[in-house]
Formats: C-alpha cells, structure tokens, sequence
C-alpha cells in the first residue's frame, strides 16, 4: 500500500470540497447550529439547579455533538465513489495505478479528517465556555472525565463507522442523491447508541467507554475490508458484475472432467 | 450573466466566483476593483489564510478588535463567548471567499506576468522539445523485440450480449495501431480489458510484457496510460491540480517538473492555473491528453483524440502522436477518423464485434480492391474490346460511354500498353490513372459485409 497515493486522493479530495459550496455549506452549518444550540442550553441553567436536571441537559448536548460526526460525513461519502462514475472521472482514476483499497482510505480520510477537526472544534468551544461562563453545577457534570473520555473516543470512531457505510453505499448506489439518502438513512442506528452514552444509559466508567471503542474499532475495521470488497471496478464502469475468472476456470475444469461430478459423459 | 467587461482578472476560481458574485448584484466598478485581488492567500501548511493586500489587513484588524471589544466590553456577561464565535465565524467566511491560491502554489496566476494567459497555437519545436523531455528518462520495461500488446483469443461476455468475440492481434513496440470499428463494435471494451478495468470472460493478453491478469494489475497500469473518450477532468481543478493527482497516483519523481512538460507538449503551458471547469472542450481533451503524457508510459491508449477539437487543434495533436512515434511509445489509437487512421498509422485493425482484418492500411486495400486503370477518353472507343486486349489487362467495364475501367495484375505494365494502344487506335485520351482506394472504401467495404452477414 501507499501513502504517496493515498496523500494524493485525500489532498485531491480536499480540495474539491473546499471549492463545493455545498459541501462547504453542509459541512458548516449543521455544526453552528449544534454549537449554538448547546450554548444557550448550557447558559439558561441556573446554579440552582437539580443533579438530575443538569445531567439531562448535558445528556442532550452531549448527544449533540456525537451526531456531528455521524451526519457530517456521509454527505462527503456517499458522493465519493457514485459521484466521480456521474461527472466521469472515475474511470481515468481507475486507470492509474491506484489499489482499491489506497483509493478508498484516501476518500475515507479526506472526509474523516474535516469531520473530525470541526467536531473536536465544536467541543473544545462547548468545553471553554462552560469553563468560562455556566453554571459551577454544569461544570461538573461536563467536566466528569468518563464522559470528556467517551466524548473524544467516540467522535473519531462514529465518524468512521459513518465514513465507511457512506462509501460502501457509494460503491453500488446508481445516484448520487440515492447514495446521500440512504447513507442517512444508515447511520440512524447510531444515533440510538450515542443515545444510550449521552443519556448514561449505558453509564461511561473508562472501563466502559473503552472496552465500547474497541468495539466499534473492530466494526470500522470490518467495514472498511468489506467496502474494499465491494469495490468493483468492472461494475462500477460498466455497471455489470466482475466476471469471476477462478470460478469460471474452476467451471471449465469440471465441464472437461465431467465424470468427476457425476454429470452426463 | 453579464461580466464586466472591464475586468481582468487572475484565473482562479475565488476570482470567477467572486466575478459571478459581483456580476449579479450589478457589478459597479469600484466594487470590482476592490474584489480584483484576493484579500487572502490560504497558507502553505496547515489551516487558515494570511491577509494579503489592504482589504486582508484591514478586515482582520476589525476582526481582533471586535473580539477584543467583546471579551473586555461584556466582561460581566455570558454574551461574550458567542460574540467572539461569530466574529470569527464572520472572518473565516469573509476569508473563505476572498482567498486566493496556496502560498506554495507554482506560478500562482497573479505571480504570473501575463496573468495566466493562454498560449494557444505557438506550437511546433516548443512542443517536441518538451515531449523530448517527457520521455527521456523512459526505462524498457521489456526486449525492444518484444511486442508491446499480444492480444490472443480474447473474448468478453456481458450476460448474453457478447461484446467482443475471440480477438487476437499484436501490436510491435513503438508501433502506432489504428482500433476501427462501428460504434459498439467493442473498442472500447477491448481497450478496458487491456488496460485491467474489466476482466476478459476468455482470451489472454501480454500488455507491455506482463500478463493481463489481476495480480498483475497495479504493474501494467503503471506501465500505461489511457486517455478516455471523456477527458474526466475535475472541473474544480485548476489544471495543474488535476495532474498533480495522476502525477501522485503514479508516484512520480520532480510531478512539478514533469506536468510543466505534459503541459507544454500540448501546448498548454500558459493554462496551468485555469480551472478546467472554464476550458473549453478541445482544451479539456488537451488537458487529458497531457494526463496521458505525464508517467511516460510505454504504451498509451487513446480513445477518439481528437474528437472535439477544431482543424488545428487536431493537426497539433497528430503532430504529437508522431512525436510519440518518434521516441519509440507505442500508441493504441481508436478513432472513427478515417483519414487520421491512415495518416498516422503504421497499422489499423477493423473490429465489429469480431476481428474483420488487420494489416497496413495500404495491404488492406491491395487485399480488398483488385488494382484497376482508370481510362477516360474525349470520345467513345469504336472497339474498345479490341484496343484493352494488351499485356498486364484481365478484364475491363466501361463505366460511361467515355469512361473505362481495366482490372490489372500489374499497374506498371499495363499503363503503358494500354497507352500504346490507344494512341495506336486513334483515341483521344483524356486521363489515364490508376483508381485509388481510400481506408475509408475499405472500412466501408468490410463493415459493409459483415452487416449484411449478420442480417
């Protein structure tokens, strides 16, 4: 594998979208809005506040930026792979020598690394300003190491878990807005496990948080080997499956040595 | 969209759009002037911009002292963090779209004397000079002797439509090979299968001395490169930027030094820091072109070349497919341009579906036309049969009652004796030639039939 090669699709990629506005526009504004929104949260809560109370409201913001890296990406990767094949320059890329797998983990890393800076970005505002402004009680409960833990752990993971559907779907979607809706769609179920962690649900001891990374570690991983797999190029180009030559010499061995599997002969 | 038409300005895409901007609220002048240079230049490494010119400077001192004012004015209230946020929000906005080219950009267009201006049509010995350096450092991959594309029974199979039909040929290295054919006739999937994109259904193949297969897949499209019907150009590329990707992708050494001379070979060395996106489609095809030409592939496949391209534009790029001749690159050239296959190959082959034939264009014709004397006279022969009974004639049909047509064995022998005898007959002889088949009568003539075997 090569860096130099996946250096040049990610430094390509980039690029592009900083000349997209609407990468950029997508990109920007859901995480202002999600920057906002925790703010005023965090500044209407009173000192006066119960335990209970503050932990629901941190529950929220918490979940709020866990979906940042969830909704980002996707937009970024369902248009990676389906998007080239629509403006036609998918094809001269595969002609170059690029593995598949180079490829990917250059698309892979130019949406992951933006997502990622805004999201770490985002909380590091969160993070200075309830240092600065809230409530003593609010700062205690966002400040709980667990949870600041969990927060940073999760956010590069989900944003993979989100990176690597997006291009799978990307990979055999026949539309660029089909690839977008459904990569969405398929990084809903997350939202239910970030759920569970904001909420304490599932309650972030540093056991806890990092045994879950790992996890979903393992799951990026196995995502990323089975959209590799999914990438092909035969299909991708003329939108026909590859044709398998091992089966098919495998096929033509048997269909000369009939007798072998009992067949006619 | 009405642009000002008393801009000039420096071709990067922060310039058009803030053009288009500029254009559509009604573009006065002043404002023009004042977005005519970026306020910004995005650093070398890293985020962020540095201010350039007085509009940067002066936006970012508002900038600091509106956060500075923010965070010592509302000390006392919780206003002030979002204040900041939004300044700053505000500034990398105003800096996003007034931002320039990359500090580290080559020749970034308002370095440039001419502003980036195009050099279209200067041609000629800057060309090969330039197409020389590109392929120097070239290392045989394989025996000079060896052929380049060894294509043995090939055959592809998409479900029940068969796309290409056992294919065999061979193409010498340094060879420029003619690929003719109707449209869907399979040259396109031919040439996919030889440059590793899709798998043949049968068939093998030796491309540049390896074997097609998928192990070794990486390794022969290091050694070739193709250039597609569609130029498939990152339209909000500069450029430059599209060939510093493939330039990666090939893992090249000095990709600079190398791009300035693909793009010189085409002739577009003044266009580096245009967004393709603004070129038209001859330049575009140019562009891939130069694609084409920058891993100094030892073999190069060329679909439609100069499809798209004005008179002159394609007589540049057939000078250049001569150029790659010259220094021993071996060209697979498709293209429906008859009398381009002719002009500029050593060879052509004429597929539908399955090989027709494969030779040089003027064995083909030697194959497919019997060689035939033209005779035309002021009047008609009182005995032509008499007259065309000479040495070297086989047979003849008057086309019109002044227009004869002999079949030959030999043009040299017949030509003179059938002179002889006509001067001896008393005719007047208006023209005597011998009857020239084009590639095109033999193209036709082969697709022709084999049409009507289908049907």
């Amino acid at each position: 594998m090569s860096g130099k090669r996946i250096v040049s699709v990610v430094r390509k990629e980039v690029r592009e979208f900083r000349r997209n506005r609407f990468v950029i526009g997508t990109m920007a504004v859901l995480p202002f809005i999600f920057l906002i929104t925790p703010m005023l949260t965090i500044f209407k809560i009173p000192e006066s506040s119960t335990g209970p109370q503050v932990k629901a409201a941190v529950g929220t913001i918490s979940l709020l930026l866990l979906i940042v890296p969830i909704a980002v990406p996707p937009v970024i990767a369902a248009y990676s792979v389906v998007g080239e094949r629509d403006q036609g320059t998918l094809e001269p890329v595969l002609t170059a020598p690029v593995r598949a797998s180079e490829l990917l983990l250059g698309k892979a890393a130019a949406a992951f690394l933006p997502s990622v800076a805004i999201t770490y970005a985002i909380y590091l505002v969160v993070l200075t300003s309830v240092r600065l402004g809230a409530a003593h009680v609010v700062r205690t409960v966002v400040f709980h190491p667990p949870q600041l833990l969990a927060q940073i752990l999760f956010t590069p993971l989900l944003a993979l878990w989100s990176i690597w559907v997006g291009i799978g779907i990307s990979t055999r979607a026949s539309d660029v807005r089909v690839a977008q809706q459904l990569a969405t769609v398929a990084s809903l179920p997350l939202l239910g496990f970030t759920s569970l962690i904001s909420f304490q649900l599932i309650k972030p001891s540093v056991p806890i948080a990092i045994g879950l990374a790992l996890a979903l570690l393992a799951a990026d991983t196995a995502l990323w080997r089975i959209v590799s797999r999914l990438f092909d190029r035969e299909r991708l180009i003329t939108g026909h499956r590859r044709t398998d030559v091992r089966a098919r010499d495998h096929e033509a061995a048997h269909q000369a040595r009939p007798g072998e599997r009992g067949g006619p002969g | 969209m009405n642009r000002p038409s008393t801009c000039r300005c420096s071709p990067t895409e922060g310039t058009i759009v803030r053009l288009e901007v500029v254009a559509e609220l009604g573009c006065p002048n002043e404002i023009v002037r004042l977005m005519d240079r970026p306020w910004f230049r995005r650093r070398r490494v890293g985020l962020g911009w540095r201010p350039i010119g007085w509009q940067g400077w002066l936006v970012t001192g508002v900038a600091v002292a509106l956060a500075a004012g923010a965070l010592t004015l509302l000390h006392a209230s919780s206003a002030r963090v979002p204040i900041v946020i939004l300044v700053v929000a505000v500034y990398a906005a105003v800096a996003l779209a007034t931002g320039g080219a990359r500090s580290a950009d080559p020749a970034a267009p308002e370095d440039q004397p001419n502003g980036g201006e195009a050099e279209i049509g200067v041609g000629g010995v800057e060309q090969r000079l330039a197409l020389r350096a590109l392929t120097s450092g070239r290392v045989s991959t394989s025996s000079p002797d060896e052929p380049a594309l060894v294509v043995e029974h090939l055959t592809k199979r998409f479900g029940e439509r068969l796309a290409v039909d056992d294919v065999s040929f061979s193409v010498a290295a340094g060879e420029v090979f003619g690929f003719l054919g109707p449209n869907g006739a399979g040259k396109t999937t031919t040439v996919r299968m030889l440059a590793t994109l899709i798998a043949p259904t049968s068939g093998t193949a030796r491309v540049a001395g390896l074997l097609l297969d998928p192990a070794n897949g990486v390794d022969i499209r290091q050694r070739i490169a193709v250039m597609t019907e569609n130029p498939g150009l990152y339209l909000r590329l500069t450029v430059a930027e599209n060939l510093e990707f493939f330039a990666g992708l090939y893992e090249l050494a000095q990709p600079k030094a190398r791009i300035g001379q693909a793009l010189a070979a085409v002739n577009l060395g003044g266009r580096a820091n245009d967004p393709c996106g603004s070129l038209s489609k001859g330049l575009r095809q140019r562009v891939a072109l130069a694609r084409a030409l920058l891993s100094d592939p030892a073999v190069v496949f060329l679909d439609e070349p100069t499809s798209g391209l004005d008179p002159v534009a394609s007589r540049e790029v057939q000078e250049l497919i001569d150029g790659l001749r010259e220094r021993g690159v071996t060209v697979f050239l498709t293209t429906h341009r008859l009398e381009e296959a002719e002009r500029l190959c050593d060879r052509v082959a004429i597929l539908n579906t399955s090989m027709l034939t494969v030779g040089r264009p003027d064995e083909l014709r030697d194959r497919l036309f019997t060689k035939s004397l033209v005779v035309r006279t002021v009047a008609p022969l009182a005995s032509p049969e008499r007259v065309f009974t000479v040495a070297g004639v086989d047979g003849w049909r008057a086309d019109d009652t002044t227009r004869y047509v002999l079949t030959v064995s030999d043009a040299r022998i017949a030509a003179p004796a059938v002179t002889r005898a006509l001067v001896a007959a008393g005719a007047d002889l208006l023209s005597l030639a011998e009857e020239q088949h084009s590639l095109e009568d033999v193209y036709l003539e082969l697709v022709d039939d084999d049409v009507e075997a289908a049907t």
